[in-house]
Formats: structure tokens, C-alpha cells, sequence
């Protein structure tokens, strides 16, 4: 089958590599009909995961059809059209029955702090991705949802990590009627935390990102007002200002270890690797929100250690919330809003590109080239 | 919904502000929501390459990821690796640099198979020329520069050892 290909840091290719098989009773084979690059790929495409192995397959959002099930797979059948969450899980561990569906005991043996994810380094279990013709779904009983009938590809797509993440980005924050949100980063994950911030009632909704092509598009999906940080001098003080001196409410970190904003968090973090990635958001979130306020984190960021200011945290008696996305638990109120029409997920894709290209793929979306801001692959045969 | 402030032009706005609208509410809810599940414990998946497993956990997991088992001097580094645990920065340390390792093995591997990789396709520079063709320019020139420069000062350095 073809596949894209890690060769290293800012390499890959699609070749041709074995299909995957059933090793688990459980397990599907599904065809792979959407797959998308998510921003959280590129920071193992940037090499800063460690045990991100040379010829792995990314890809954790993804929908297919169903090829072939093991043998005690019971809930889906060959030819199911699903969407597959991008955590891997048992349903019936210590954190699965507490729907801590990220944070699965059974289904990662390289680390305990994350379950297992598609396509993900061996960091998170050692999967393949979507990113190809075939995947190997494990737990295929529990992960995948088929998709409903009036539910188009491309939102169901979008429902496997991107919109569910920023969903839970604002159920984190714990937003209560009136409270003013800043979403840090303009990325898939922070328009769609901007968009359901407004679902649970938020009375404010501001995004800061630097790239004005993504602001003016998430001031345009989401309503919000936006925040270039490049016109801006101090980021506490600029939100400060725009909240009667108080700080936001709710601040809500949707970037992760990759942030632009800051020399000495990008030199330390990124270049030189003296801490996981850059902080600059999570440090702005914190300074930013109020006394007694929520800071939700979902950005991604590596397993050692960061630069952030813990003290301010303490002495404004902040409550911080963070996890992967525990995508199940949120599917069947998501697919709700879809079906509404209160969100369109899908007109955030910019970019279809078939996966013979998923070279170029890459590069633009981690190079933020023609103005990208969601990527989808599409498999050959998969159609469009 | 009504609300002090008119949030009418906001499309959904509220629609999950009462909890009772939303089925995932509360968060980690026991038993959890879920069906499908018909086991206690998962079967055992048959170990059929090399699993390494955290020293944080007495087994390698019942499910797991059979992707690019460890091999040659990256495998190595990893099995050391993974004789420490996740708290100890030398566990992730040394990950980071078998992973580097591990592109030279590509680049090694590719060759040994009489594929000449086309890096700069891998790179996206076809990309690159076609929607940002003044930095792809810039780029190129810098690097020439600094290939070019390290040519020099090789050649100068063996001239003088010549003499």
C-alpha cells in the first residue's frame, strides 16, 4: 500500500510499504477515505518527539471503510464508513472507566504519561497512522463511531481530534455565562475552542495568533475580535487593558511547544532543546488570566520540562486543566452541533491534497505556505 | 436563550451552557459511557517483534504498536534508553539521540537498496518553489554561500598542509 514515510526531521515521502494485518482479535483493518495533518504532527515532523523512528507512518485523524475485522470484534462490520478518535483504548482500564479515554493504561507499553495514539512515535505506543491506504485500528469495539448517513467526510473527519480537542479546550476552562476567553493560537484547534467557548456561553471571545490570515479567518467563523501579538509590546498588560485591568477570565493555551512570540523560549526551547519546545503561549495564558481564573491547556507539548511561571500561578490561585482529548467521550454532542448547523468543521480545510504529495503536504502546512490552515490527505481510490 | 447581553447574532451561542444539554457532562463520569465493551481486560496481543516497555510498568501492554521495531546502533541506544525511567532525563535524552542516529540509518538503509532519496522533494521544495519562490531563491543562495565557503576553507586548509 502507499504511505507516507518519516525519514527525519522536515523529511518524508510516500512509498510503498507492507499493507497492516489483524494482530489482536479485536483489531480492523480499515480503508483510509480522509486523513489530515494536524499541527501536532508537525512537531514530529519537526523532530522534537523523542523515539519518533525513520519509516513510521503519522497520521492520527483519520475516517475509512471497515476491510476486515478480527475475530471478536462484535460492534462493526466490513464496509462501515467510521470515524476513528485519534486515542487508542481499552474502555476497560483504571482511566478508561473514568473516560479518561487519552489516558488508557492498556494500550501504551513505551510510556505511561499518554495512551496510545495513531501514528504518533513510539512515544505513544508504537501505531502506524492514517496517513495511507491501510490502517490497523485496535480495539476496534470501542474506538471507532460509524459515521452517521447525513454527515459529510469531511466534518466527520474533523471530528476524530481537531474539533473534539478544542471543544474539551473550553470545557476545561470551565466557562461560565459572560466570562471573557483569550484562545492562544489561531490553528484548527483554537478556532474550534473559540467557536465552542461561545457554545458554553462565554460573554467574550478573544484569539491571539501573528499569522493575520488565520485571525481574519477565525474572526470570521468564530465572531470573535483578534489580538496580532506582533502589535503587541506585553501580552498580560495588552489583555489586561482589554479587561478592565482584571485579566481574562479563561485563557486557554491551543498551541503548544512551537510557539512563535519569544527569542529566548524558541532559542532554549525549539533550536536548542534545553526544554520541551517553546512555552511562550502557556506563560502568556497564565500571566493573562485573572486572579482565581482557568487556564486549559491542549497544546502539545514534550515529556521533560518547561520555563513556565508556576510562582504566578500559585499567587493567583489559578486553576490549570489539561489533557489529550477524550474524543469518545465527546462525539455524541458534536455530531448534535454539526447536524444543527452551529458548526461547520469542514470549512477550515484549505488544502486537499492527494498522498503522493504528502511531501509538499508537510511543507506547506509547516511552513504556513498559501495561507494553509487544514491539510487533507486523500488516499489513492478514496475519491473526493 | 435569554441573557442580559444579546448574543443573537452568535449562531449556537448557550446551546451548551446547561449541562443537561450535554451528554458528556460530567467529566469523568464512572461507569463511563460506553458500549462495546466486552471484556474485564484485553486479550493479549502475541508479541511478535521487539517491544521495549517503560521501567514504570512491570509488562509491555496488553495492546500494541508493532511500527519500526528498534534495529541497528538506534536500537542499541533505545534498549539503553528504556532502562530509565520516564522521570530521568537520560531516558528521553538518549531517545532524542537515537533518533538522530536513526536518519543517518535511513539515509543508509536507502542506499543499500540503490534508492538515492531525493531529499529536497522529501523537503517540499517543490512546494516551497511553487508558493513562496523569493524565500525558496534566498535559501538556496544562503546555502550555496555556506557550501561554498566551507569548499574554500577546506581547499585553503589542504594547501597549507601541502606546504
Amino acid at each position: 500500500m502507499l504511505a507516507m514515510n518519516y525519514r527525519g526531521p522536515y523529511r518524508v515521502r510516500a512509498e510503498q510499504k507492507p499493507d497492516p494485518a489483524i494482530e489482536h482479535p479485536n483489531d480492523a483493518i480499515v480503508r483510509v477515505s480522509r486523513s489530515c495533518i494536524c499541527g501536532s504532527d508537525l512537531h514530529l515532523y519537526h523532530g522534537l518527539v523523542p523515539d519518533t523512528r525513520v519509516g513510521m507512518t503519522f497520521g492520527h485523524e483519520f475516517t475509512g471503510t471497515v476491510e476486515e475485522v478480527g475475530s471478536s470484534v462484535q460492534n462493526l462490520k466490513v464496509g462501515d464508513h467510521v470515524l476513528v478518535p485519534f486515542n487508542i483504548f481499552c474502555g476497560s482500564c483504571f482511566f478508561c472507566k473514568r473516560e479518561l479515554y487519552g489516558n488508557c493504561h492498556n494500550t501504551n507499553p513505551e510510556a505511561t504519561a499518554v495512551g496510545g495514539i495513531y501514528g504518533y512515535s513510539h512515544t505513544a505506543g508504537g501505531y502506524d497512522g492514517g496517513q495511507a491506504e491501510f490502517v490497523r485500528v485496535p480495539m476496534a469495539d470501542v474506538g471507532p463511531t460509524v459515521i452517521p448517513l447525513d454527515l459529510d467526510l469531511d466534518d466527520a473527519v474533523l471530528l476524530t481530534d481537531a474539533y473534539p480537542t478544542g471543544y474539551q479546550a473550553a470545557e476545561m476552562g470551565d466557562i461560565k455565562e459572560g466570562d471573557t476567553v483569550v484562545v492562544f493560537g489561531a490553528g484548527p484547534v483554537g478556532i474550534f475552542a473559540a467557536k465552542s467557548a461561545w457554545l458554553l456561553g462565554a460573554g467574550r471571545v478573544i484569539v491571539v495568533d501573528h499569522l493575520e490570515y488565520r485571525l481574519e479567518f477565525v474572526k470570521n467563523f468564530a465572531q470573535c475580535e483578534i489580538v496580532n501579538f506582533k502589535d503587541v509590546d506585553d501580552m498580560a498588560i495588552h489583555i489586561k487593558k482589554m479587561t478592565d485591568w482584571l485579566g481574562a477570565d479563561v485563557c486557554i493555551d491551543a498551541v503548544g511547544c512551537e510557539a512563535d512570540g519569544s527569542l529566548a523560549q524558541k532559542l532554549t526551547g525549539v533550536v536548542m532543546k534545553l526544554q520541551a519546545g517553546s512555552a511562550i503561549a502557556l506563560h502568556w495564558a497564565i500571566n493573562s488570566v485573572r486572579k482565581g481564573g482557568n487556564v486549559s491547556i491542549v497544546g502539545v507539548y514534550g515529556p521533560t520540562f518547561n520555563a513556565i511561571p508556576i510562582g504566578n500561578a500559585l499567587n493567583k490561585g489559578l486553576t490549570l486543566r489539561m489533557n489529550q482529548a477524550s474524543v469518545k467521550r465527546h462525539l455524541p454532542r458534536l455530531i448534535e452541533h454539526i447536524q444543527a448547523g452551529r458548526i461547520e468543521p469542514k470549512k477550515i480545510i484549505t488544502h486537499r491534497v492527494p498522498l503522493e504529495e504528502v511531501s509538499d503536504a508537510y511543507h506547506i502546512f509547516s511552513s504556513k505556505l498559501d495561507n494553509c490552515i487544514k491539510t487533507v490527505l486523500i488516499s489513492p481510490g478514496a475519491g473526493h | 436563550m435569554k441573557t442580559e447581553k444579546d448574543y443573537s447574532h452568535i449562531h449556537g451561542w448557550g446551546a451548551d451552557l446547561d449541562p443537561k444539554n450535554r451528554p458528556a457532562y460530567p467529566k469523568e463520569r464512572m461507569p463511563a459511557r460506553l458500549s462495546g465493551v466486552h471484556w474485564d481486560q484485553p486479550e493479549q496481543q502475541e508479541q511478535k517483534v521487539e517491544i521495549l516497555h517503560s521501567n514504570e510498568r512491570p509488562d509491555i501492554t496488553p495492546i500494541f504498536g508493532t511500527s519500526t521495531p528498534p534495529s541497528g546502533l538506534s536500537g542499541t541506544i533505545r534498549e539503553a534508553a528504556f532502562k530509565y525511567s520516564e522521570n530521568d532525563i537520560r531516558h528521553w535524552l538518549l531517545l532524542l539521540l537515537a533518533d538522530r542516529i536513526n536518519v543517518w540509518e535511513g539515509l543508509a538503509g536507502d542506499l543499500n537498496k540503490g534508492h538515492i532519496p531525493h531529499i529536497l522533494d522529501e523537503m517540499g521544495w517543490k512546494a516551497e518553489w511553487k508558493y513562496n519562490r523569493p524565500g525558496a531563491i534566498r535559501k538556496l543562495a544562503i546555502g550555496s554561500a555556506l557550501l561554498g565557503t566551507a569548499i574554500c576553507l577546506m581547499k585553503r586548509k589542504r594547501r597549507r598542509e601541502l606546504q
